[in-house]
């Protein structure tokens, strides 16, 4: 998407910053003080609103600080050993697991289905891939709302339930039945239907960017179309892509809060992470010792799996 | 930059089949790519009904494909429902994308100017600072920046919305890769005139890279407009929720009727809805450019 030929074939610089200099008078103070009135600004937000909440919290995570932000009880790291004990962040854990598990694959294949379906119809291409991009305009609430009072309501009215009454089968209590674990199906498909457009679009963009010399090479070579030349071709060619979806995915499943907060709350069979950390942090006790210290733990948990991601797949190693 | 996709698109494997088996195969695609529309379109067609019909007409124990009439009156009956401040979270949901926005791509832009174009010293440091931010998940940020905030008293404020989220990384380094890619040919004729940073910026370099500005726009206000963890987080008294925290709010509540919860999220996805019509193209070049980081 950019142009890097320009930065690269750059002579002109020296002369520039000397013709820079020249006119400012100033020289490098001058380029200092330019800097700085341009990045200024952001670095001074990005210190106040990114460095400073970390390292605050960071030192917080060592304190007992019920309600408020400013403690004075060292507890060294008994934050920590406590949340690494919590039976109910631990099943946070294990919430988002599952999640992931589902979330995942389906994400990526039923993308990459719809990426590879739309790129291939001839006529009202455009039309396909904005239905399927549309969902994105939608927020998590909205979607929640959607699926939570219309669809998978657990009553008569419930869209959910009047196509499986079709088939004589009772209502479900979709959002409450813990088993079987039904709860998920709502779950993971507004998941699904909020972020799918979004990781097609990705696809289609690493599909066309596939040379067409490559699928006649193939044609002539002989291999068959369809699967052979899907699995040679195609998937190979994807491999940025499919690596960069993966990544942003499980990053996203992670942070999971909006679905599962509108949908199910606060119960204890379907809380990932980020809800009970808010459930204890900002709750009706406001412990923020506590919940800096989840938060810390689940952070460094994010970015080993981020760095393990990158190191299997070799992010950054196959450009397409 | 894309290209016509009429001309880029991959000859198509089916393409080069002519038999039987690939017919199949085409039916069968279009059938898979029918009902996924359908799918996707079910919930939009959910939104509309409830949102104009009556309250009878929804929880009816037989469904209906179509409401009984369209009752239009649940427009007025939203906002005139005292107990849920619609009018006043939709108004504060606007200031919150349109100045988050507007802030956030103006700081990066000049950030990322900066970076790709001014020589300073330190600027490798300054950029790598930045670049570290990235690595931290975003929503793992809360608690943090919700200890600052509350300290600086801007908890269920305006400002408390907006100004935290104006810092983003990822579009500094977006910015910066993209002017890195600028043709200098064009600061250099400015310069010539003339012109000092500030002037080469805002009159030579911003006109000409609209696009991408309108592409990072398009995706900050979506993701402004439908943000819901660091709204809830903030919005702690009614006055300073958006529409966002509004809805969710009476998901669960008894105060509201199902019609006039559809008639707001309908009213809430207007805007977004405008965005994807007109704006669709800058969206897609958005979502490409942020969502491969290269």
């Amino acid at each position: 998407m950019s142009a890097p030929a320009k930065a690269s074939a750059d002579p002109a610089a020296p002369g520039e910053r000397q013709g820079t200099r020249r006119r400012r008078h100033k020289g490098i103070a001058g380029n200092a003080l330019w800097f700085w009135i341009f990045v200024g600004p952001f670095v001074v937000g990005l210190l106040i609103f990114s460095y400073l909440p970390i390292i605050w919290s960071l030192v917080l995570s060592f304190f007992e600080a019920y309600n408020t932000a400013t403690p004075s009880k060292f507890v060294g790291l008994r934050n920590y050993v406590d949340m690494l004990t919590d039976h109910n962040f631990l099943s946070s854990l294990g919430t988002f697991t599952i999640f992931a598990v589902f979330i995942v694959p389906l994400t990526f294949v039923l993308a990459l289905a719809l990426a590879l379906l739309v790129n291939q119809v001839k006529i009202a291409r455009a039309f396909f891939r904005s239905v399927f991009f549309l969902p994105t305009a939608c927020s998590y609430v909205v979607a929640s709302l959607i699926w939570k009072l219309s669809i998978f309501n657990g009553v008569r009215f419930g869209l959910a339930n009047t196509v499986l009454g079709w088939f004589g089968i009772e209502n479900i209590a979709w959002l409450s039945t813990v088993d079987p674990p039904w709860y998920w199906i709502p779950l993971v498909t507004v998941r699904l239907w909020l972020q799918l457009g979004f990781y097609m679009i990705l696809f289609i963009a690493g599909l066309q960017r596939i040379s067409p010399t490559l699928y006649e090479a193939a044609y002539v070579d002989g291999a068959k179309p369809g699967w052979q030349v899907f699995r040679y071709i195609t998937l190979p060619q994807l491999r940025a892509t499919s690596v960069a979806v993966l990544i942003l995915n499980l990053i996203a499943a992670y942070q999971a809060f909006d679905e599962f907060y509108n949908l199910v709350g606060n119960v204890n069979y379907a809380r990932p992470p980020l809800v009970y950390l808010y459930s204890i942090s900002l709750g009706s006790i406001q412990d923020l010792g506590h919940g800096s210290a989840g938060a810390l733990i689940l952070a460094v948990i994010i970015m080993i799996v981020t760095l393990l991601q990158n190191r299997i797949f070799g992010f950054g190693k196959a450009g397409d | 930059m894309a290209v016509s996709e009429r001309t880029t698109g991959t000859p198509q494997p089916i393409g080069f089949s002519r038999s039987t088996l690939g017919r199949v195969g085409l039916v069968l695609r279009w059938i898979a790519l029918l009902i996924a529309v359908v799918l996707f379109l079910v919930p939009f067609y959910l939104i509309l009904r409830n949102a104009l019909s009556t309250e009878q007409d929804i929880t009816a124990p037989d469904w209906t494909l179509f409401p009984s009439h369209l009752q239009w009156s649940n427009i007025t009956e939203l906002f005139n429902d005292t107990t849920v401040p619609m009018a006043r979270a939709l108004f504060n949901s606007a200031v919150v994308a349109i100045l988050g926005t507007a802030g956030q791509l103006l700081l990066a832009s000049m950030a990322g100017y900066g970076l790709a174009r001014i020589p300073y010293r330190h600027a490798d440091k300054i950029f790598y600072a930045i670049v570290a931010t990235l690595m931290i998940p975003a929503a793992v940020t809360f608690i943090p920046s919700f200890i600052v905030v509350s300290s600086l008293g801007w908890v269920s404020s305006l400002r408390g919305l907006i100004i935290p989220t104006l810092f983003s990384g990822f579009a500094a380094f977006l910015f910066r890769q993209y002017f890195l890619g600028f043709p200098r040919e064009l600061e250099e004729a400015a310069r010539v005139d003339g012109a000092g940073y500030f002037g080469v910026f805002w009159r030579i370099v911003v006109p000409n890279s609209l696009p991408f500005f309108a592409a990072l726009a398009a995706i900050t206000f979506i993701g402004n407009w439908n943000s819901f963890l660091w709204p809830l987080v903030i919005g702690q008294d009614s006055s300073s929720w958006t529409i966002q925290v509004a809805m969710s709010t009476f998901i669960t509540a008894q105060t509201i009727n199902i019609h006039e919860l559809f008639m707001a999220v309908a009213v809430s996805i207007l805007p977004l809805v405008l965005i994807f019509a007109f704006l669709q193209r800058y969206l897609i070049q958005g979502v490409t450019q942020s969502g491969i980081k290269d």
